[in-house]
């Protein structure tokens, strides 16, 4: 920083204040914070293409595991499969169907709208155009919402439940149970492809 | 990634300007909004402190009848049976079932206390100064907030086998109380923790 630099070409470590010259590394390798090992830089060739296919898996594996039973049960002849609307339909009244309300919203509803936000902001940056209206606002909705979807817990808690009742009824999963775990999979690959300083860039330039 | 200058640290507050903490974008100090991605910036949040003791009182009062409430009811042909939190565990260690019993202590007891202490932890250094080094803080601070979504777990649980094991006259679970209560404190101590403002972790060390 011999002179004053041009403000763009600087970067701020999010999680400790350290400055730094943008020196953009190569695809597949990671600008890192040096004092706080933050990743403040990692492209990716063919990123948002990527991103979008696995998006899009997401959104057909979630939609298809809403409807397919996850668990089933059965015991002494009475028979009972369940898929996530069933759980959130059950409970009809009471402040506990808060609980069921807030298990859908948190393993379907923001999982889906992550996805589908991330499809709209990417879309148009992959094809060259102009980014979307209000493509900034979605992309940080998106970011916002990332901690609270969780799919994986879910499919966690599915096998955590299968051996509780265990000695209870006889337990099986169901293909919504494997989707899942895909699921978990998949957003996780989503999240590492995802170069955050990329496509804040890319809204900024075609802006 | 270059770096400013060399080996010596340089943070944006020191040579006047202010990062942006959703998009890294850099900006004259003073900036109230981030005009790329409409996140507002400060350079250093101390309202932020605020916000999270907050988040985590409120946590802390929903822990306390997530505790004394049961999570669980489960009606059998002979019996009713209430579990609390740890009711359930010791319920599962009587089973046999250790990995399950090991789970839900993590899940349920271990990560919430903990979260609460690191995350009391982390504020009070941030507040009077601390000679405890950064990147210890830091390492603390980002296990909390990776490690707190897991506590969902256990009502993601209650809400599966609540859903699932409705077997007529034979067996029955619902959820009990303390399933919204854990739930909420999960939810308020994410925020608590969300709220907290990284870059106190490394002045605290200067000053």
């Amino acid at each position: 920083m011999s002179t004053t630099p041009h403000l763009k070409d600087l970067i701020v470590c999010p999680n400790c204040d350290a400055i730094y010259h943008v020196a953009e590394p190569n695809f597949g390798e990671r600008a890192v914070c040096q004092r706080c090992h933050t990743v403040l830089i990692a492209p990716r060739k063919r990123a948002g293409a990527q991103i979008i296919c696995v998006a899009l898996a997401v959104f057909i594996l979630v939609l298809a595991a809403a409807v397919t039973p996850f668990l089933s049960i059965e015991a002494g002849g009475a028979r009972n499969s369940v898929s996530v609307l069933d759980a959130a339909l059950i409970f009809s009244g009471g402040p506990l169907i808060l609980v069921s309300l807030g298990t859908v919203a948190m393993i379907l509803f923001i999982p889906l709208l992550r996805v589908m936000l991330v499809i709209y902001v990417l879309l148009p940056v992959v094809a060259d155009r102009p980014p979307a209206k209000n493509a900034a606002w979605a992309f940080s909705l998106s970011e916002a919402l990332r901690p609270w979807s969780m799919a994986e817990i879910f499919a966690i808690g599915c096998a955590v439940a299968l051996i509780k009742v265990a000695d209870l009824a006889q337990i099986a999963f169901g293909p919504a149970f494997w989707m899942f775990c895909i699921l978990t999979v998949l957003v996780v690959v989503q999240d590492s492809f995802l170069c955050r300083w990329s496509v804040w860039k890319s809204l900024e330039t075609t802006k | 990634m270059e770096i400013a200058r060399n080996d010596k640290i340089v943070t944006a507050r020191e040579i006047g300007v202010v990062g942006c903490q959703r998009c890294t974008k850099v900006w004259p100090l003073g900036t109230k909004r981030c005009t790329r991605c409409g996140a507002q910036i400060v350079s250093r949040d101390h309202k932020a402190l605020q916000r999270v003791w907050a988040w985590w009182i409120v946590g802390l009062i929903c822990y306390i009848p997530a505790n004394l409430y049961p999570m669980l009811q489960t009606r059998t042909l002979v019996s009713v049976q209430q579990d609390t939190i740890i009711g359930g565990v010791i319920t599962l260690i009587n089973h046999g079932s250790f990995g399950i019993a090991l789970v839900i202590f993590l899940a349920s007891v271990m990560i919430p206390v903990g979260k609460f202490l690191a995350i009391a932890f982390l504020a009070l250094a941030a507040q009077r100064g601390t000679t405890s080094p950064s990147k210890q803080r830091m390492g603390l601070y980002e296990i909390v907030e990776y490690i707190g979504r897991w506590s969902m777990i256990d009502v993601f649980v209650v809400a599966i086998l609540s859903s699932l094991v409705q077997l007529n006259a034979l067996a029955a679970v619902n959820p009990g109380p303390a399933a919204l209560f854990f739930g909420l404190s999960v939810i308020f101590t994410m925020l608590s923790a969300q709220s907290f403002d990284a870059r106190l972790i490394w002045d605290a060390e200067r000053s």
